[in-house]
């Protein structure tokens, strides 16, 4: 009678083991998979931006400062050296397009012209993108972090090399712009400017 | 429920609970109602104290049911589209280009495929979803939910929509419907079966005793049969009303955005009007309830029992409360992820 009991409760913990440590690589796969939707939205990104700037160049011309930033925080994302180096990139260039699309605001022309307006809405749902990847990866983030980090699983996570991972930061410069802010946590922002 | 002091996170954990009790009291009125008539039948026996003997009945309506539910799961999606004369979203217009947009956008947040857009050639701004899991699902919009809405609008809705598909509401309501479909069954059974006179005579040759306790639950069952129809109804929207302020607050878990889903509702509460491709039967896939109009919101309290959507206002308030707690903490400085 005692050595069935023993029996089911092994089993049981067998059970929970198996579910937890599964559970663990789901989410971990989850986080990779999170960081890489980040990644294909910053590729996106780094393609629409010369078709943007060719197709608003003429209309804006006293926005050269603007447009340059854009160009250049471009260039340097793409070429960065390191992981670093490319995200301050990035994130400069999230400023910089914000200030462009809200600058964008003020040359009605611009919206009678159909080739801006598809980019303005491929450019306003990309940056929607990336904000919303960069949440996503912060959720599941903050998931494989509480299991990683809770009783019991954190007995399973420490013996199988399952570690916390790092949360997606917004750099200083993005929280400083107040009405345009793509950075994470303001994805609805955009709707100001359709 | 948690009101006030909740963010979206505690308002989801408080829903889900709050569901989960609904559906064990509704498996409990539901065996009581079959075991009963089990027990009249002689498929169940009561001996000694102990149940002996096969519920027949009540395995037959849970088949029967299932096998109802099986059917529209799987085809339910196409024949809800079907009968609401939807047809493919496609980028033809700026804004059209949009909503495919938004789809995506919420999509990601929800950490989802991306679900088909459809829509339905009706001005009443409203929004529905369908099918049997993430990866076979489809949000229908309404044109006038296109035309009247702005981007943040769109978000806040659609993020309902997506919430509905990420949390198996279509599952769960189809779940729903089998129950209430076996307790109507099976009271329609007990009053059919009684009408003819067939409980007299089935524990004949016993003692005093059993015949009491026979009629005991005969008058039991009899009272049930008639009660549960009702109540099972009552449950059955009170989860659909659940599910709907889940959807509202996973909403705001996708968008991070109480105002998006709040001006929708708002803007909708001001154009409201009867969808006139809604039947009673896919009502309750809609974000906001087709089948009333504006100035029929029925606040009465009958007529919030037997809704499958809360009242407008109230959903509106909650959202208000959610906005109001992300302004305390931020203005707090607390970390908002």
């Amino acid at each position: 009678m005692g050595g069935w009991l023993i029996l089911t409760v092994l089993v049981l913990i067998g059970l929970y083991l198996v579910f937890a440590y599964n559970s663990l690589v789901r989410l971990r796969n989850e986080v990779d998979n999170s960081w890489r939707q980040i990644d294909v939205q910053l590729k996106r990104r780094h393609d629409l931006i010369p078709n943007l700037v060719e197709a608003v160049k003429g209309y804006m011309q006293f926005e050269r400062d603007t447009l340059t930033q854009v160009v250049e925080a471009r260039g340097r994302a793409i070429a960065a050296p390191t992981q670093g180096a490319r995200l301050e990139a990035e994130n400069q260039l999230t400023a910089g397009l914000g200030r462009l699309l809200a600058v964008m605001e003020n040359y009605p022309q611009l919206k009678s012209d159909q080739n801006v307006l598809q980019l303005q809405e491929q450019l306003t749902t990309t940056e929607n993108q990336l904000a919303f990847a960069r949440q996503a990866y912060n959720d599941v983030v903050l998931q494989l972090n509480t299991r990683v980090e809770t009783f019991p699983t954190n007995i399973i996570a420490s013996n199988f090399g399952f570690k916390a991972a790092d949360y997606f930061k917004a750099a200083p410069e993005e929280q400083a712009l107040p009405k345009v802010d793509l950075s994470l946590g303001a994805p609805g922002a955009p709707a100001q400017r359709q | 429920m948690p009101q006030g002091h909740a963010d979206f996170r505690e308002l989801e954990r408080a829903n889900r609970r709050d569901t989960g009790m609904l559906v064990v009291v509704f498996l409990a009125l539901f065996c009581a109602l079959g075991f009963g008539l089990d027990i009249l039948v002689g498929a169940l026996k009561i001996a000694n104290g102990r149940l002996t003997g096969f519920p027949v009945l009540t395995i037959a309506a849970l088949i029967i049911g299932s096998v109802q539910a099986l059917i529209s799961y799987y085809g339910g999606g196409a024949l809800v589209l079907m009968s609401a004369h939807a047809r493919a979203l496609m980028p033809d217009s700026p804004k059209h280009q949009m909503v495919l947009d938004v789809v995506r956008e919420m999509a990601l947040a929800a950490r989802m495929p991306v679900p088909r857009a459809y829509v339905i050639n009706d001005p009443a701004p409203n929004a529905f979803a369908t099918g049997r899991d993430p990866a076979h699902s489809v949000i229908c919009v309404t044109q006038g939910l296109i035309d009247e809405m702005d981007r943040e609008e769109l978000q806040g809705v659609i993020g309902h929509e997506m919430a509905h598909i990420r949390d198996f509401d279509i599952r769960t309501m189809m779940m729903i419907a089998v129950l209430v479909g076996g307790v109507a069954m099976l009271a329609d059974f007990v009053l059919r079966w009684s009408f003819y006179g067939g409980f007299g005579g089935r524990s004949g040759g016993r003692d005093r005793g059993d015949s009491e306790a026979g009629a005991i639950i005969v008058i039991l069952v009899f009272v049930l049969a008639i009660l549960a129809p009702l109540f099972s109804q009552l449950i059955a929207m009170a989860v659909s009303r659940e599910r709907e302020y889940l959807a509202d607050a996973s909403s705001v878990e996708f968008t991070r955005n109480p105002r998006a889903l709040l001006r929708a509702l708002e803007h909708i509460a001001q154009t409201e009007s009867p969808l006139s491709n809604a039947t009673r039967g896919i009502a309750h896939l809609f974000i906001v309830n087709p089948l009333e109009g504006a100035g029929e919101s029925g606040e009465g309290f009958f007529d919030n029992l037997l809704s499958t959507h809360p009242p407008l206002p109230r959903r509106i308030a909650r959202l208000h409360a959610l906005l109001g707690e992300q302004a305390t903490s931020a203005a707090t400085g607390a970390a908002h992820s």
